[in-house]
């Protein structure tokens, strides 16, 4: 049995920098220069979880995103941990697009570069963590979805079991493929890009398709095909005057329980206490 | 206006999100709107009451046995056939696991719009709804409208909006809907096998008065026992960040605050060897009191902390934990 995996990835601005954000005061439009830009971490194991199906089964894994022409970087990121090959969906029409419209545009990606029988995606991305891009591209491409996947057991009759979790416990689902699954970070531990990987990266084929590559529906693409339109954006203030406490740790200590007796917790305190 | 609900229930009865949809939801009621909830699964009869006395106009109940455990198929597919018939003009899911999955399901088989996470709802005055959600961990907040479709969708974390009071007598409706023909015209692809429950072991973060955070300052599993006795001892939850978890010292993801978890408004909040990512602010800042100990005396929480301590927590937390136990 072989086994067609696409993957799709995502851009997103590194998240250990995400207090440097800015809006700027004039424009009102996000200020984010000097902020990395790399692979949304769970997307990473969304390729794992595709690399290891292939290598059980065969097939192929392709990878899929809709992202600016400056994405190429991050794609060859996926393609050195060991994916095949690539088709960036990238359109100045595309801009603006909210999950729906974006999940649009990956569907028409992936039926356009033929059939799979799974696509990963990772379940949310770090920058505007929605998590509704998978199930939405399960939709429009009228394959069964699943999100929050921690467990995916491919069976040899073109179906799947799998687990996903819940607050508190999890889910088992038997799935027929094709589907469309969003993974969670406790599938499985990405693999580190081998030298190997990165040397056949320049061999792997990127394929870039715009809007009229796809024949999208003008309607449905964009900021102006999006259900959902942006107003105002603000940096909420969160600062507090704090208090600095100071002492020894035993004055530390008793200044903690004071201001939590302040605070309206009803205490229990020993016979230790001062 | 109608503005619905989605009541998700759990093993014991309707999800505690429910009634602070319910209670956000009458919020947003003007005197002449009406507020309906979305009951689906297998013996939750009993449950359309609960909601009617948190504040339900009229519930809309389907049972039926292939229901008994969430499916995005078979949930969407009904809640799709109900809106397309009573058109509510605004639906609100709760964030969870199974509402997370089921709110982009049901947007994307309407062809309307979702705004995930909301912290903020309004009507404006062209009586679209204002939405308010998080972006670039918290950083950011963006208002999103959804001014053509219908409805107007949103999901919202737990712990977010204040629950509905309940009324001893509630005066609702409930609507019994019939699921067989919705049921029987697909193909089903996707069969609910099991669903597992695994109680949560300690008092629920959502719960608690006091909250005891940990994050990668604490270094080692050794140390992570001091923030579990320091949160016993307090008759509190135990909650951390991302690395935490990751490094095996958290019991796992539930613990976890922030856009990646929960959403916790406590009295106390006492953040340990947390140096204050945005991700985690964002499930936290609405804390009534911020305690923050942190050796390093630049980490970021200190900014947005009531009471700051610049300590190497293994000098302090012992000796709180000490002067607090019950002998």
């Amino acid at each position: 049995m072989t086994l067609n995996i696409a993957v799709c990835i995502k851009p997103v601005p590194d998240p250990d920098y995400y207090d440097k954000i800015q809006i700027h005061p004039k424009s009102k439009t996000l200020v984010r220069e000097g902020i990395p830009t790399i692979l949304n971490p769970v997307d990473k194991n969304a390729i794992e979880a595709g690399l290891q199906l292939k290598e059980r089964f065969d097939g192929k894994v392709d990878l899929f995103s809709m992202a600016p022409p400056t994405a190429v970087e991050i794609i060859r990121q996926g393609l050195a941990m060991g994916a095949d090959a690539a088709y960036l969906l990238s359109d100045r029409a595309f801009a603006g697009a909210d999950t729906l419209a974006t999940s649009y545009v990956l569907s028409l990606g992936l039926r356009k570069a033929g059939q799979y029988d799974l696509v990963l995606l990772g379940n949310e991305s770090a920058d505007g963590s929605t998590g509704q891009v998978p199930a939405q591209v399960g939709e429009l491409l009228g394959f069964a979805h699943l999100t929050n996947v921690e467990e995916i057991e491919v069976e040899t009759n073109m179906t799947a079991h799998v687990k996903t979790k819940t607050e508190n416990g999890f889910i088992v689902y038997e799935i027929k493929l094709p589907a469309v699954l969003g993974v969670a970070r406790t599938l499985n531990k990405p693999r580190y890009t081998s030298i190997t990987g990165i040397m056949a990266v320049h061999k792997k084929p990127i394929t870039t398709w715009g809007a009229r590559d796809l024949e999208a529906d003008p309607a449905k693409i964009g900021l102006m095909g999006s259900p959902t339109q942006p107003g105002e954006i603000f940096v909420p203030d969160i600062n507090r005057e704090g208090e600095e406490l100071t002492g020894t740790p035993e004055e530390i200590a008793d200044a903690i329980i004071k201001h939590l007796r302040a605070a309206g917790i009803t205490l229990v305190e020993g016979s230790n206490a001062s | 206006m109608k503005i619905w609900v989605y009541a998700e229930q759990k093993a014991d009865g309707l999800a505690s999100v429910v009634a602070e949809l319910l209670g956000e939801a009458g919020r947003l009621a003007q005197r002449n709107d009406e507020i309906g909830a979305v009951l689906i699964g297998n013996e939750v009869e009993g449950m359309a009451q609960e909601a009617i006395s948190l504040g339900a106009d009229r519930v809309y109940v389907a049972y039926d046995n292939n229901l008994k455990i969430y499916n995005n198929e078979t949930y969407s597919r009904i809640f799709e056939y109900l809106v397309r018939r009573e058109e509510p003009d605004i639906v609100l899911v709760g964030a969870t696991s199974t509402g997370g999955d089921l709110a982009p399901t049901l947007a994307a088989r309407l062809g309307t719009g979702l705004a995930a996470h909301c912290v903020e709802l309004e009507i404006n005055d062209d009586g679209n709804l204002v939405q308010i959600v998080p972006s670039f961990g918290g950083k950011v907040m963006a208002e999103i409208l959804c001014p053509a479709h219908r409805p107007q969708m949103a999901t919202i974390k737990p712990g977010v909006f204040e629950p509905s009071a309940r009324k001893s007598i509630g005066s609702g409706e409930v609507v019994s809907v019939d699921v067989g023909e919705v049921l029987r015209n697909y193909q089903p692809q996707i069969e609910a096998l099991e669903v597992h429950y695994r109680p949560p072991s300690g008092k629920p973060l959502e719960q608690a008065e006091v909250v005891v955070a940990g994050g990668w300052g604490i270094g080692c599993q050794e140390d992570w026992q001091l923030i579990e006795d320091l949160a016993t001892v307090l008759d509190g939850a135990i909650g951390c960040t991302r690395p935490a978890v990751d490094e095996g010292w958290a019991a796992g993801e539930h613990m976890m605050i922030g856009t990646s978890g929960k959403t916790i408004k406590p009295k106390v909040y006492i953040g340990i060897g947390i140096s204050g990512a945005t991700h985690h602010l964002c499930g936290m800042k609405d804390a009534g009191t911020i305690i923050s100990i942190n050796k390093d005396s630049k980490a970021t929480i200190f900014d947005m902390s009531d009471f700051k301590v610049v300590a190497d927590f293994r000098k302090i937390v012992p000796l709180l934990i000490q002067k607090l136990q019950v002998n």
